[in-house]
């Protein structure tokens, strides 16, 4: 991402930053939200949220801006609140059960292993997902998940550890 | 963790043109009917950014990407009101409550369009009749520029204008689709132009003395017997006639 660019031109820099980011956002976003809530809505939500920000924002912020972390922190506010938000509708619950029986395509092995990790994941508390999800799903460093969830990096690598122990833990099983 | 590497996805097709069409910074499109096949719309939030006749889907997106400086993609549907609106004045002729995105044209196009959008359907104007209405009566060539490159046409109706000389002149997307556009709209164009061949550029009332554009709907109220043709202004003017304040062939 050049954000020299993104700094000087921001409306003709904008697709790239869309394109960079959006397979890992949406990627993680899936897993942080209940399968009811529409993970892309999500992800549209925050770079529309990101572009006004962006427009506000003198050149030289921009320049400095820890892009991934930054764009986290956002997506993982709404993330929080439309999940917050389901919790409260207890009917789309039966909505989400659907979803879970209705399953996807895939060579049937694949799916059931896939599967399997989807749930263990949804199984893990809300810190320790997130954190998990990031770094493995995602891809981030430590140090940003760090910056975008604003919490001390040592509790971030002590909730990774513990969400895979859990994780390993509940496979055995 | 090879497991949860393997969660990661692409994201939707959709993700983009829904994020860059929110920002503004891409416009969607639909196809309409027109009076041509294959007509594209584009639209924004500001409003109707661009039409294209006698396009594909390609075509239209490579001619906007170029145009605008940014992308089109398809959707659906328009929001309801501008589908409303949109549907409404392609139907009266006028351009009425539709919002138009002017924010691609020069003030200069956007004064020669929003003239043109004064003439009613059924009528034409000359170029010099434009140029003149909006005070700029040397600028007729820069008028038929403006108004070649009208980027939202059939709504901003530059089909009205014609040339000079009387003739219906050329159109963006060929003179056949102009003449049936604007027979559609009810004109007679071969009795138009009929008359231009004959040199004749106005016509008169010997009854209220008054001259008009031959297309302005005071003219075509006169009956034969009382229809007087000119040449021109001066030719009116010396017959003792003065011009119709609907049509204003002439600055009153």
């Amino acid at each position: 991402m050049d954000q020299k660019k993104l700094a000087t031109d921001l409306d003709e820099a904008f697709e790239d930053l869309v394109a960079e980011f959006r397979d890992g956002l949406y990627s993680g976003v899936r897993r942080l939200v209940p399968q009811s809530v529409d993970a892309e809505d999500i992800c549209a939500d925050a770079f529309l949220r990101a572009y006004r920000a962006l427009s506000d924002m003198p050149p030289a912020s921009i320049r400095r801006l820890d892009l991934a972390p930054w764009l986290w922190t956002i997506a993982l506010n709404l993330s929080r609140n439309a999940a917050r938000r389901r919790a409260r509708k207890p009917w789309v619950r039966l909505d989400a059960a659907w979803d879970a029986t209705a399953g996807g395509g895939g060579p049937e092995s694949v799916t059931l292993d896939r599967a399997h990790v989807e749930s263990l994941l949804e199984g893990l508390p809300l810190g320790q997902r997130t954190a998990v999800v990031l770094r493995y799903i995602v891809g981030l460093a430590y140090s940003e998940i760090a910056a975008a969830t604003e919490r001390p990096e040592g509790s971030i690598k002590a909730d990774v550890h513990r969400g895979l122990e859990r994780l390993r833990r509940s496979e055995a099983s | 963790m090879k497991e949860l590497e393997a969660l990661a996805t692409k994201a939707p097709a959709s993700l983009t043109p829904q994020v860059l069409l929110e920002t503004g910074l891409a416009d969607g499109y639909v196809t309409k009917p027109g009076p041509a096949q294959g007509m594209f719309v584009a639209f924004n939030e500001r409003g109707i950014s661009a039409i294209q006749l006698g396009v594909d889907a390609n075509e239209f997106e490579d001619w906007f990407h170029g145009a605008m400086g940014r992308p089109a993609f398809a959707v659906d549907a328009m929001p309801t009101t501008l589908e409303r609106r949109f549907d409404a004045a392609m139907a009266n002729g006028r351009v009425g409550s539709l919002p138009i995105d002017w924010s691609s044209m020069s003030e200069f196009q956007q004064l020669v369009l929003r003239k043109t959008a004064e003439i009613l359907p059924g009528q034409v104007r000359p170029y010099s009749w434009v140029a003149r209405e909006i005070g700029r009566p040397k600028a007729a060539r820069a008028v038929g520029t403006a108004l070649a490159r009208n980027p939202v046409p059939v709504v901003l109706p530059c089909h009205r204008v014609v040339r000079n000389d009387g003739h219906i002149g050329n159109y963006a997307f060929g003179p056949e689709v102009k003449r049936s556009i604007l027979e559609d709209e009810g004109m007679d164009v071969a009795e138009f132009e009929a008359l231009a061949d004959r040199g004749i550029r106005l016509t008169g009332s010997d009854t209220t003395k008054i001259y008009c554009n031959p297309t302005c709907s005071d003219a075509r109220r006169t009956t034969e017997k009382h229809m007087v043709e000119f040449h021109s202004e001066d030719d009116a003017r010396q017959a003792g006639y003065r011009s119709c304040k609907h049509c204003r062939p002439a600055a009153a």
